[in-house]
């Protein structure tokens, strides 16, 4: 893997996280839905320029069982808007944002165009990571491979439920970060942080040095900041596709990243 | 997921066969355990709860005494002398109209309850197309003490608001879904996202032979029950097994309960689906609802919509068993239009005074085309189950028929 910090390195999803997590930062992954609108590559300018260590572009599929009603409805209005795969990555690849970008999908979509290829796909496009919410570790021999081989970082999933032995499989096949589902329910906003979300993180943390970042019902900047007491970032979703969905402009957007990279760099 | 499968009978007769198709929650390629993380724990959980239920002898008197004092087992097979005739042909019906809730879904629920039950899981969700199972599934509840949430697509709490009343006066909560088509598939999805976030207290009670496995396994045991008393049934009445074995396939329950009776026979086996809903004809390969399988899907793996007059059969997918057996050509798949469906449904009701549900009417709708074309010939032996009773559909024909 390269070193050196060029432009590759600066946007590969793995070399960047462990580099803001050697210099003690916190980290700040936040996801949009590819395609939503227009406009949607202004949003991930913004959301980069506004202090996002990485973006996770969701592309949209028509049965999004991890997703609660906002990313639902994201979804739905970017794929009556014809976004596609091959939509989103050519869009993609005319762009830079100066951070890492990873995927954010459902296993279907990876399986029609073909693990290789779809892996291709993405690096081709300057996506240097995968999180594939159904793809759970038993199934995702072939793709971590693909992953390796390639140099794709295949994010994998931990859940509260998940039994220790398992959870020390799951750090050592995933790359680029970790994701601790916060909690057990779909994506969404939530009141209050869930005490789930710190015993997970916790719980990973004494198995990995991985970047271990919590996502799902993480909504504010309180919330990022409480959880990062233990975990090394958040992954913010409905709160911002939320905002995405109610407001054409892009202050609302910037406003809402600035204040969680604020809340982070204070914590 | 444990390493094999152990193969275990809810029947008296063993069939090697089914077992050895088995492995590490696939058939061939299909099957597997796609879901979400959190989910994976209850999924094991609930593979090694059926495995010691299965072999629990109370477990299995329990069951079989409701099966037969509460749901009504056996059911009867009917032979079907006017249409028969008619035909030229000798017609059997395997009569799951008959059984208590009106069809074979009983027999799952009524296994998945107890299981439930016996996992200390108070509360069960079920999904729901033309409300059968999401009635039989509040019926279950109702008897063994549990809370049930049934999720029902918006479409089909129109079309089917008889079966909506029904499992509101049986105590559960319906929970119409809004989200895409906003029938079947979109009430698994609700289903699946209640699950993730409820895992610790719920069993989910999914209805078809579909899903992540162990569901599949689970739901053609507890099905199967319809296919060996048939069997049984059948060669006392005849000496012999059928030449053909048909029944309609959504995502697949009494068909796959049928044809785990019959697959070590020389009985040729025919799936029944809905033309718009043909996952087999159709379909490619796909990962989708826990299970790879095949759907109705775009180029890029979005799934479409199925559409049918039947909302029990609206399923862009099917079970894993059936694209397995489909595959390696132990079962062939048809498919017939909404038109040749009403026409059965009133050629049966006609000529035998059975008024099917749509759903095995699509079985039917087969059979009378197979012997018009001559792929059904003279003096052949047919059984179909006929895997629900027509209440549920009348006011839903009365509105397209003009009698």
């Amino acid at each position: 893997m390269i070193t050196q910090p060029d432009k590759e390195s600066v946007n590969n999803l793995e070399i960047r996280l462990r580099e803001k997590k050697k210099e003690g930062k916190k980290l700040l992954v936040c996801y949009i839905t590819g395609g939503l609108n227009s406009h949607w590559l202004d949003t991930l300018h913004a959301v980069a320029d506004a202090g996002a260590d990485a973006i996770e572009i969701g592309i949209p599929f028509s049965d999004p069982v991890m997703d609660g009603p906002v990313i639902q409805k994201a979804s739905m209005e970017a794929l009556k808007n014809g976004a596609t795969p091959f939509s989103i990555l050519t869009q993609l690849s005319k762009t830079d944002a100066g951070v890492p970008l990873a995927v954010m999908t459902y296993y279907n979509l990876v399986y029609r165009m073909g693990e290789e290829r779809f892996a291709e796909q993405l690096l081709k496009s300057g996506v240097t990571g995968a999180i594939l919410p159904d793809l759970p570790l038993d199934e995702a021999d072939n793709w971590i491979k693909v992953g390796e081989s390639s140099g794709l970082a295949t994010v994998l999933l931990a859940a509260p439920t998940t039994r220790d032995q398992r959870l020390l499989d799951i750090v050592a096949k995933s790359r680029g970060f970790v994701y601790a589902v916060g909690l057990l329910g779909v994506t969404g906003e939530r009141e209050e942080l869930s005490e789930s979300a710190t015993v997970l993180a916790s719980r990973l943390k004494s198995h990995t040095d991985k970047p271990v970042l919590v996502g799902v019902g993480i909504s504010n900047p309180a919330q990022a900041k409480a959880v990062c007491q233990t975990a090394d970032g958040v992954v913010v979703g409905s709160a911002l596709v939320r905002r995405i969905l109610e407001s054409e402009n892009l202050l609302a957007i910037t406003e809402f990243v600035k204040g969680l990279r604020e809340s982070l760099d204070n914590s | 997921m444990t390493t094999d499968s152990d193969y275990l009978d809810t029947a008296p007769r063993k069939s090697q066969w089914m077992q050895s198709h088995l492995k590490e929650g696939k058939f061939g390629d299909f099957g597997g355990q796609f879901i979400p993380e959190s989910l994976i724990p209850a999924c094991n959980d609930l593979e090694k709860a059926f495995y010691d239920a299965m072999a629990d002898d109370a477990f299995k008197a329990e069951l079989d005494h409701l099966l037969h004092t509460y749901a009504g087992r056996p059911t009867p097979l009917t032979f079907c002398a006017n249409l028969s005739e008619q035909l030229g042909i000798r017609l059997f019906l395997k009569r799951e109209d008959l059984t208590h809730t009106g069809s074979h879904k009983i027999n799952n629920v009524l296994g998945q309850a107890l299981l439930a039950k016996r996992m200390g899981k108070n509360r069960v969700i079920a999904e729901t197309g033309a409300g059968q199972h999401g009635v039989a599934a509040a019926t279950a509840a109702a008897l063994l003490g549990l809370e049930c949430v049934v999720f029902m697509g918006n479409v089909d709490v129109g079309r089917q608001a008889l079966n909506v009343f029904r499992m509101k006066l049986l105590g559960a909560k319906v929970v119409p879904v809004y989200s895409g088509s906003a029938t079947l598939k979109d009430a698994v999805n609700e289903a699946l996202r209640d699950w993730v976030a409820t895992v610790e207290t719920t069993h989910y009670c999914i209805g078809s032979a579909m899903g992540p496995h162990p569901y599949p396994l689970i739901v053609r045991q507890l099905q199967r029950i319809i296919g060996d008393e048939a069997r049984e049934q059948y060669r006392e009445n005849t000496g012999d097994d059928p030449d053909i074995v048909v029944a309609c396939v959504g995502g697949g329950s009494n068909a796959i309960g049928t044809f785990a009776g019959f697959v070590d026979t020389k009985s040729q086996l025919v799936g029944v689906e809905a033309a718009g809903g043909a996952a087999m004809r159709n379909g490619i390969p796909g990962v989708v609802h826990g299970m790879r399988s095949r759907f109705l899907q775009d180029e890029y793996g979005q799934i479409m919509e199925a559409e049918s007059i039947s909302a029990g059969l609206d399923y862009p997918g099917i079970g894993p068993e059936h694209a397995y057996l489909g595959d390696i050509g132990r079962a062939r798949y048809e498919s017939v239009s909404d038109e040749e469906v009403l026409d059965a449904f009133r050629v049966l009701s006609k000529t035998e005074g059975i008024i099917p549900a749509l759903e095995p009417a699509h079985a039917l709708a087969y059979i009378l085309r197979a012997v018009k074309n001559k792929e059904i010939v003279e003096g052949q032996t047919v059984l179909m189950t006929l895997s629900g009773r027509g209440d549920k559909d009348v006011s839903q024909v009365m509105d397209i028929l003009d009698i």
